[in-house]
């Protein structure tokens, strides 16, 4: 038999703050929290701003040991799950333990750890690096700090698709769920890609905006890079309702698709065949879900030239005329593109706008472009009843994941 | 246009690009070459690495021929150089 999905636990950890609240409220009010970049030094970068987490202190959540054992994204993964965790009122049990999966996803892994242990070996000439480098640095180090936390056993594993890892790490634990597979899931990502040797590579790709991040806006100059994570709590909807827990949202679907074009440059072809798949799937568990049913998309809207008009054309290709009512905004213009935990952000901002009836808007817009004409919900958080919506998330490679939610009953 | 500074602008993208130097010619589109947009961002950095140079997000934008390539690139060069 197969489960109704709830969400009933939610953590964050952004560039609005340390917590699920901060992130909500931030998005809500349609500020952007992209601010000049404190992690690097100053000048050496062609672009000056990112999404960077505030005033993080690694000991308030980890004793100096711990601290020393993971690497900022793996920290932010712990953060994430810990307020999760505790929001949904689960305990475990070594049983319930067994019956658990983690999927987080996660693209560029412990990229500081790295620039860091090569700086010793490469520029100050040291013959080694730390044997810490290793458990640091490898992609499921947060997953599996998580599974240690709480005596997870059952399955846990990071997803790494660039810019889609966390939407494929939500949809393999939502069908875990659905299908019985396992009792309970934390899904979600994390990412802390803002060290110089990553962003020198990202400079290089010449996509990030020398000033903000402007999705669909007529002057758009490209993404602005971020960081963070974010971690939900999945459990089949009667569990949820039977133990009295709070029903954030529903996952009703996923799916996903591979350009099989370019190794960088999108299509809207592959972007729309991942959407009409989320839509097939949410379609199988309730047959009366038409594309019509969908309000509101939160677009990959990375704010590239090349990104954002292929996303429009996908969107109109697969919703028709009904693409005219829909409301289409990338909150990456406030909490930035964090990459593996892209997905896993908009997510909270999905379920967000779902639960108050209130869709954060498309910041630091300025002007429409005639490509992008959709209604992007310009710079004012627009208040809307919706019961459906999607969540989009397009990677370097052509790889495509797309969720489909549904506000709680 | 000097014909070094063209000489150098198309052995640059000849070896970035794999192909043989002669059929890198002034009047090649980069669609006529195959240079695709992760391409281009390739020869703009070979390019910043021969003439020691950065050159600026906007200043690459819609560049299309290797004629408007050389000519970016002697702009570039003498805005550097003192005069």
């Amino acid at each position: 038999m197969t489960h109704r999905v709830a969400v009933t636990g939610i953590g964050a950890i952004s560039a609005f703050g340390q917590t699920y609240p901060d992130l909500w409220a931030g998005l809500a009010a349609g500020k952007s929290a992209i601010r000049p970049l404190t992690l690097v030094a100053p000048g050496v970068l062609r672009f000056p701003n990112a999404a960077e987490v505030p005033d993080y202190d690694p000991l308030r959540y980890f004793d100096e040991k711990e601290a020393q054992m993971l690497d900022r994204f793996a920290q932010f993964a712990a953060v994430a799950a810990r307020e999760a965790v505790k929001a949904s009122g689960i305990e475990f049990s070594p049983e319930l333990g067994e019956q658990t999966a983690i999927v987080l996803g996660c693209s560029a892994g412990g990229k500081a750890t790295e620039d860091d242990a090569f700086h010793h070996l490469y520029a100050l000439q040291e013959p080694r690096v730390s044997p810490l480098t290793i458990p640091r640095a490898m992609s499921n180090a947060g997953a599996s700090r998580v599974s240690l936390e709480y005596g997870i056993t059952g399955p846990v594993f990071t997803v790494s698709t660039a810019c889609s890892s966390a939407n494929h790490a939500i949809g393999q634990a939502f069908r875990m769920v659905r299908s019985g597979e396992v009792e309970v899931a934390l899904a979600g990502g994390s990412e802390a890609p803002l060290s110089l040797g990553f962003l020198k590579a990202w400079e290089a790709m010449r996509v990030v905006a020398p000033d903000t991040c402007r999705p669909f806006s007529l002057d758009r100059r490209g993404l602005i890079l971020g960081e963070g994570a974010a971690v939900l709590m999945l459990e089949p909807f009667d569990r949820a309702r039977s133990r009295g827990a709070t029903i954030l949202g529903e996952i009703a679907g996923f799916g996903m698709s591979s350009d099989a074009h370019h190794i960088t440059q999108p299509s809207a072809l592959g972007a729309a065949r991942a959407m009409r798949a989320a839509l097939l799937d949410a379609k199988l568990a309730d047959a009366h879900l038409a594309p019509e049913a969908i309000g509101y998309v939160n677009a990959h809207g990375t704010g590239t030239l090349s990104n954002d008009a292929t996303e429009t054309e996908a969107i109109k290709s697969v919703f028709g005329a009904h693409s005219k009512n829909l409301l289409v905004s990338s909150t990456k213009s406030m909490h930035g593109h964090a990459l593996g935990a892209a997905g896993a952000l908009e997510a909270v901002a999905t379920l967000g706008a779902l639960r108050c009836g209130l869709i954060p808007p498309t910041a630091n817009f300025t002007a429409p472009d005639p490509a992008c004409d959709l209604d992007v919900v310009p710079n004012t958080p627009r208040q809307a009843q919706i019961e459906f919506a999607i969540s989009n998330s397009f990677a370097f490679g052509g790889l495509n994941a797309v969720l489909v939610f549904r506000k709680a009953a | 246009m000097s014909e070094d500074l063209i000489s150098r602008v198309t052995a640059v993208i000849a070896k970035a690009q794999k192909i043989p130097l002669e059929t890198v010619t002034i009047d090649k589109s980069f669609e006529e070459l195959n240079i695709d947009s992760l391409d281009g961002i390739n020869i703009l950095f070979a390019l910043e690495g021969e003439f020691d140079l950065d050159i600026p997000d906007d200043a690459a934008r819609g560049i299309r021929t290797v004629r408007e390539m050389v000519e970016g690139i002697e702009k570039l060069l003498a805005a550097k150089s003192p005069q």
